[in-house]
C-alpha cells in the first residue's frame, strides 16, 4: 500500500520516550492558525513523497540500533490518521518487528478507524487544541467532537496516553484556562503526562512560502518562564 | 627494594618480563558504580591552577607564545629544573626552565624551527644555526631524495601535511613501564635484546636496530639524569601512588622534551595508576581527596605542555595541540570492564580544572560498559563538550585490550606497535587530476602522467571511474614511496630514542595513510552517475568547473546507492596502496581524518561535480557534506558507519553536532538519549564520534563557518530545521531562541 509522507527525521528525542525515528505524514484535515508545519497540510497534487509501507518500515528499521530499550518510531505529521489504512498496515508491520510505536495526533478521525488503529499503537500523544467546541473550531477550523471521541476511546482501550497542548500568548496562557483544560482531560482519561508546549514563530516562513497569510502575525513567542509556571500547575493537578 | 615497591601486588608473568598488561589484569579493581565518590579540587590545586591560568592569559595576549628559549636545543637534560610553584607542586617537571616557555627542537628541520622563532619576533641563536649547519636534519635528508614528481604532488596539494619537515609523532611510549619497573630494569632488558641481536645475521635491518638500541639505552640513562635534576632517583620501581604518577610523568616529559612530534599521546594510564591508588588507600596512606589531587596536579602538568610551531602549522590544525590523548575505559578480553575509579578521576579533572581540549580524553566505548559510567560520560559531554568516543568492540579484536589511541583515532597496542604517520591524500583532487589528464585544475601544471583531458559534453561515469583508477594507481605508488623516503630519514635523523626505548625491541609497524574529502568525491561520482554533469573548459582546455543538472543521491542520507560508492573508494584505495611495499615491512593502514585541515584542503581544490565551489571547505573526516542530509543526524551517522573499519584500521573520524535540547527536554532525558545514540552508533560498527554539544557561541561561529558544524539541527517539539539552510537573519533568530528561552 502506498501513502504520502512529508519527511523522516531520524534523530527524534522530543516526540515520545527515548530515541525515535519520526515519520511526518503528508496531509491534515485541520487548519490550525498557529500550525508550524503548514507544508504538511495538502495531500493532493505534488505535495509529499509516495512510499510503500514495506519501504517505510525498512527505513525505520535502519535506525533500530538507536532505539535502545525505550525508543522506537513516532508517526506525526500532518495528521497520520488522515491516511488510516496505510497507518494501520505500517503499525502492524512495526508490531511484528517489535518496534515501539507512538502516534502524534490531533485525534481527528472516524471512530471505526481509531478502533482498528489503537489496537496496534504503543503510545498515543494526543494534541488537544482546546476543550470548548467553539474555541476548537476557531483554532483548527473543525469541531471538537471527533477529538473527544478519540480521547474517550483511548481511555476505554487503556492505550498509554500523553497529552500535549500548545500555549499561545493572549489566547490560552491563563492559569484559569490551564486548570480547566486539566480537569477536562481528567474527566475523560488518565494520561501518563500532560505536556505544555510553548508557541513559537518558526513556522511562519513555511506559510509565506505557501503564499498564505499567517493569522497570528505579531504574536510573540511564549516566554519560557510562563510555560514553566503553567507546567507546575499541570503537574500539581496530576498528583 | 623491588619487593617493597611491589608489596601487596598479585604476582604474575609481569614480574618475569616487561608486561604492564599482565600487571593490570592481575591487579586492577573494576568499578561499576557511579561518580558520587569523587572529590572536588583542593585549595592547593585551585591556587596552583590559577597560576597557570594567569600565564595562559599572558600567553594569549602575547599572540600565542609566551617566551622562547632560542639558545638551547630542547632535550632531556639541556635545561635545569623548572617549576610552576615549587613549594606547592606535588608533581614536578616542566619542558624548559620556565612554565609555558617554549624550547626549540630543530632535528625535524632547522627551517621550521627558524621560521617559528621569527614568526613570534625571536631569532634562533647563531650557535644553534652553526651546529645544524654541520648536522643533517630529517628535513635535509628527505630533500636529498625527493624527486620532482613528489615535490609537484606536494605543491599542488594532492598530498599534504606530510611529516617531512617536522616530527612525525603518533608514537606512544609505554610510559607505564617506568613506574612499574624502574629505569634500570628497562636498560637491563634492552641490553639483553642487544646481546641477542648480536648473535643474528648482520643485515641492514639488524644493524639499524642495533644502533637504535644503543641510542634507546643512552636516552634511558638521560631520563634518569633528568629526574635527578628534580631530586628523584627513578632507577627502581615507584613505591607509592605519588611516585607512580611522578615516574610516569617524567617518562612523558622526557618524550616531549626530546620530540616535537605532531601528536604526542599519553596512552592508557588511568586504570594502571588506579592500582597504586587502591593500594595506598588500602594501606591508609592516601584518601580520595589526595588521590584526586595527584591526578589534578598531573593534568595541570599536561595542560602546560607546549611545542614551538609555525603559524601555518597552527592554521592547519586550528591551534597548536599536542594531542595528549589518554584512552579511558573499554572492556577486557575476559569480559570485565576496564573502568576503575581512576577512569572517573581523570574525567573529573574537567570539572576540577574546567573544560579543556588537552589532554584529549578519549572514552573507549562499548555497549557493555557499566550503565553508570556511560551516563556519567554523557553528562561530562553535555556539560564540558570535552570527550571523544571510539568503538572498543571493533578495536579489541585487532588490538587486544591494552591498546591506546594516538592523536585522534589511531589505535595501537601500547609498547608493542608503532606507526609511521602519513598525513593524507586529497581524493577530490585526484578525481579532478584524472578528469584533466594529470593537470592541476587550478595552476594548469602537469602533475601526474599526461593524458588527454576528458572529452564530450557530459561526463560518463564508467569513463571517469576508469580514469580515476589509473590516477589512483599512480598516486598510491607515489604516496607509498614518498612515505618510505620520509620515514627512512626520520629514523635516521630524528629517531624517537626515548619513546622507542619504552617499546618492545621487536615490534609491529604500521604505515598510516590517510584520505581527505571522502564525501566530496562520493557525491561527485554519484552526481556523474545519477545526474548530468557538464564540464566547463577554459581557453587552454582545462576543466575548471561543472554544471550539474538533476538530483543525485548524496552521502549522509543512509542511501545505499551513494554509500556504496564511498565504501568502494575507501577499500579500493587501501588495496592500491598495498601494491607498493612499505618501509621496514610496515602494514599499510588508512584513516579518514582531517581534524580541521578540511578547510585548507578545500582551499587548494577546484570546483567539484557535486556542486561544491572552488576553494570551498571539505566536510571534516568522514562526515557528509553539510546541507546535504534530508533525514536528520542518525541517517547521516548510518552512512558513516557503513565505511568498514577493516579497510580503515587507522580510524574513521566523524563529528556530531547537537544542541542539548535536541536530544531531550530534561537533562536526565538528554543523558539517557545520548547514551542510546552512542550505543546505537557503535552497535552499527562505527569507529569514532566527536560529540559536539553546541553552545550559543558555537552557533554564532557556525553562521560564518558552516563546515565546522555539519548536520547542525535545531529542534523543538515536532519541528526540525537544518541550521545551515536558514538565512542569516533566521539563524540569528534561532540563536536567540535556542538559548534565550533556555530554562
Amino acid at each position: 500500500m502506498l501513502c504520502k509522507i512529508h519527511s523522516i527525521e531520524t534523530l527524534g528525542a522530543l516526540d515520545g520516550p527515548g530515541m525515535r525515528c519520526v515519520v511526518f505524514f503528508q496531509g491534515c484535515p485541520l487548519r490550525c492558525i498557529y500550525c508550524h508545519n503548514a507544508d504538511t497540510w495538502a495531500l493532493s497534487g505534488s505535495a509529499g513523497t509516495q512510499i510503500s509501507s514495506d519501504e517505510l518500515v525498512k527505513r525505520i528499521k535502519k535506525n533500530r540500533s538507536y532505539f535502545g530499550e525505550r525508543g522506537g518510531v513516532t508517526f506525526s505529521g500532518g495528521e497520520p490518521l488522515f491516511q488510516p489504512d496505510f497507518l494501520l498496515e505500517t503499525l502492524k508491520l512495526c508490531k511484528a518487528e517489535k518496534i515501539h510505536t507512538a502516534l502524534d495526533t490531533s485525534g481527528y478521525c472516524e471512530t471505526c478507524d481509531a478502533e482498528r488503529i489503537l489496537d496496534f499503537t504503543g503510545l498515543v500523544i494526543l494534541d488537544i487544541k482546546h476543550y470548548e467546541d467553539s474555541q476548537h473550531k476557531k483554532l483548527t477550523g473543525k469541531p471538537l467532537a471527533k477529538t473527544l471521541g478519540f480521547l474517550k476511546l483511548v481511555a476505554a482501550k487503556k492505550t498509554p496516553l500523553w497529552i500535549r497542548h500548545v500555549v499561545i500568548p493572549g489566547i490560552n496562557d491563563s492559569e484559569e484556562h490551564i486548570k480547566r483544560l486539566v480537569s477536562f482531560i481528567h474527566e475523560h482519561s488518565k494520561p501518563e503526562k500532560i505536556e505544555l508546549i510553548g508557541y513559537h514563530t518558526m513556522g511562519i516562513e513555511k506559510w509565506k512560502k505557501l503564499g498564505l497569510v499567517y493569522p497570528l502575525a505579531g504574536v510573540k513567542d511564549v516566554n519560557s518562564a510562563v510555560i514553566t509556571s503553567l507546567q507546575k500547575i499541570v503537574d500539581s493537578e496530576m498528583n | 627494594m623491588k619487593n617493597n615497591a611491589w608489596r601487596n601486588f598479585i604476582p604474575g608473568e609481569w614480574q618475569k618480563s616487561i608486561n604492564p598488561r599482565d600487571f593490570i589484569q592481575n591487579n586492577y579493581h573494576p568499578y561499576t558504580g557511579g561518580g558520587e565518590f569523587l572529590a572536588g579540587p583542593t585549595e592547593r590545586t585551585k591556587n596552583l591552577f590559577k597560576k597557570l591560568q594567569h600565564l595562559a592569559e599572558l600567553e594569549k595576549e602575547m599572540g600565542g607564545v609566551l617566551d622562547i628559549d632560542t639558545s638551547t636545543v630542547s632535550s632531556l637534560t639541556t635545561y635545569p629544573a623548572g617549576y610552576l610553584d615549587k613549594a606547592n607542586e606535588i608533581i614536578v617537571g616542566i619542558q624548559t626552565t620556565r612554565p609555558l616557555k617554549r624550547g626549540v627542537n630543530p632535528f625535524g628541520g632547522i627551517r621550521l624551527a627558524r621560521k617559528a622563532c621569527e614568526s613570534y619576533g625571536y631569532k634562533l641563536d647563531p650557535k644553534i644555526e652553526e651546529y645544524f649547519y654541520y648536522r643533517t636534519t630529517h628535513n635535509d635528508g628527505v630533500y636529498r631524495i625527493y624527486p620532482e614528481e613528489m615535490k609537484n604532488a606536494k605543491k599542488c596539494g594532492v598530498i599534504t601535511g606530510l611529516p617531512d619537515g617536522y616530527g612525525r609523532g603518533r608514537i606512544i611510549g609505554d610510559y607505564r613501564r617506568v613506574p612499574l619497573y624502574g629505569v634500570d630494569a628497562l636498560i637491563e632488558q634492552k641490553n639483553k635484546d642487544k646481546d641477542y641481536l648480536s648473535t643474528q645475521h648482520m643485515d641492514d635491518e639488524n644493524i639499524r636496530l642495533h644502533e637504535e638500541l644503543f641510542r634507546q639505552i643512552d636516552f634511558l640513562k638521560k631520563l634518569k639524569e633528568m629526574a635527578e635534576l628534580y631530586g628523584f632517583d627513578i632507577s627502581l620501581p615507584a613505591a607509592s601512588a605519588r611516585e607512580a604518577v611522578q615516574w610516569l610523568y617524567f617518562a612523558y616529559l622526557g618524550a616531549i622534551k626530546e620530540q616535537n612530534g605532531a601528536a604526542m599521546s599519553l596512552g592508557r594510564v588511568s586504570s594502571f595508576l588506579d592500582i597504586y591508588f587502591e593500594r595506598d588507600i588500602a594501606e591508609g596512606t592516601l584518601d580520595e581527596k589526595g588521590a584526586q589531587e595527584l591526578i589534578d596536579d598531573f593534568i595541570i602538568k599536561l595542560r602546560m605542555a607546549r611545542q614551538l610551531r609555525t603559524p601555518e602549522y597552527n592554521e592547519l590544525f586550528a591551534g597548536d595541540p599536542l594531542w595528549i590523548t589518554e584512552s579511558i575505559g573499554g572492556i577486557g578480553e575476559d569480559g570485565r570492564t576496564l573502568i576503575t575509579k581512576s577512569s572517573y578521576r581523570f574525567l573529573q579533572t574537567l570539572y576540577n580544572l574546567g573544560p579543556a581540549p588537552e589532554p584529549n580524553l578519549t572514552v573507549l566505548w562499548s555497549p557493555n560498559l557499566p550503565k553508570e559510567f556511560k551516563k556519567f560520560c554523557a553528562k561530562v559531554s553535555v556539560e564540558t563538550n570535552s570527550i571523544q568516543y571510539e568503538n572498543d568492540e571493533i578495536m579489541r579484536p585487532s588490538y587486544g585490550d591494552d591498546y591506546a589511541i594516538a592523536c585522534c583515532v589511531s589505535a595501537m597496542k601500547v609498547g608493542k606497535q608503532m606507526q609511521f604517520f602519513g598525513a593524507r591524500c586529497n581524493l577530490p583532487k585526484v578525481l579532478l587530476l584524472a578528469i584533466n589528464g594529470g593537470r592541476d585544475e587550478i595552476s594548469g601544471v602537469q602533475v601526474g602522467p599526461e593524458l588527454e583531458p576528458l572529452k564530450g559534453e557530459a561526463l560518463d561515469y564508467d569513463e571517469v571511474l576508469k580514469r580515476y583508477h589509473f590516477y589512483e594507481d599512480w598516486l598510491c605508488k607515489l604516496y607509498v614511496n614518498t612515505m618510505n623516503v620520509i620515514h627512512n630519514m626520520h629514523d635516521k635523523y630524528a629517531y624517537e630514542k626515548l619513546q622507542m626505548a619504552l617499546h618492545d625491541t621487536k615490534l609491529e609497524r604500521f604505515m598510516a595513510f590517510g584520505i581527505a574529502g571522502l564525501s566530496v568525491i562520493a557525491d561527485s561520482l554519484s552526481a556523474i552517475k545519477y545526474a548530468k554533469v557538464r564540464p566547463a573548459r577554459n581557453s587552454s582546455g582545462l576543466i575548471e568547473s561543472f554544471q550539474t543538472e538533476g538530483d543525485f543521491p548524496k552521502f549522509g542520507n543512509d542511501d545505499d546507492r551513494v554509500d556504496a560508492i564511498a565504501v568502494e573508494i575507501v577499500t579500493d584505495f587501501l588495496e592500491t596502496l598495498k601494491k607498493t611495499p612499505a618501509y621496514r615491512n610496515a602494514i599499510h593502514t588508512l584513516s579518514i581524518l582531517t581534524i580541521t585541515s578540511n578547510v585548507v584542503y578545500g582551499k587548494s581544490t577546484g570546483a567539484t561535480p557535486d556542486g561544491r565551489l572552488s576553494g570551498e571547505p571539505f566536510a571534516p573526516g568522514a562526515n557528509p557534506m553539510h546541507n546535504r542530509d534530508s533525514s536528520g543526524a542518525i541517517a547521516s551517522l548510518n552512512s558513516v558507519s557503513r565505511i568498514p573499519y577493516d579497510s580503515c584500521r587507522d580510524g574513521i573520524s566523524c563529528t556530531f553536532s547537537i544542541t542539548p535540547k535536541v536530544i531531550g527536554k530534561t537533562q536526565n532525558e538528554q543523558l539517557d538519549n545520548l547514551t542510546d545514540i552512542l550505543d546505537g552508533y557503535f552497535k552499527n560498527k562505527a569507529h569514532h564520534l566527536n560529540v559536539n554539544v553546541i553552545t550559543r557561541e558555537n552557533l554564532v561561529d557556525a553562521m560564518a563557518n558552516p563546515q565546522k558544524y555539519p548536520s547542525l539541527t535545531i529542534r523543538v517539539s515536532g519541528y526540525a530545521v537544518n541550521f545551515h539552510t536558514l538565512k542569516p537573519e533566521q539563524q540569528k533568530e534561532v540563536i536567540k531562541r535556542t538559548f534565550h528561552n533556555a530554562i
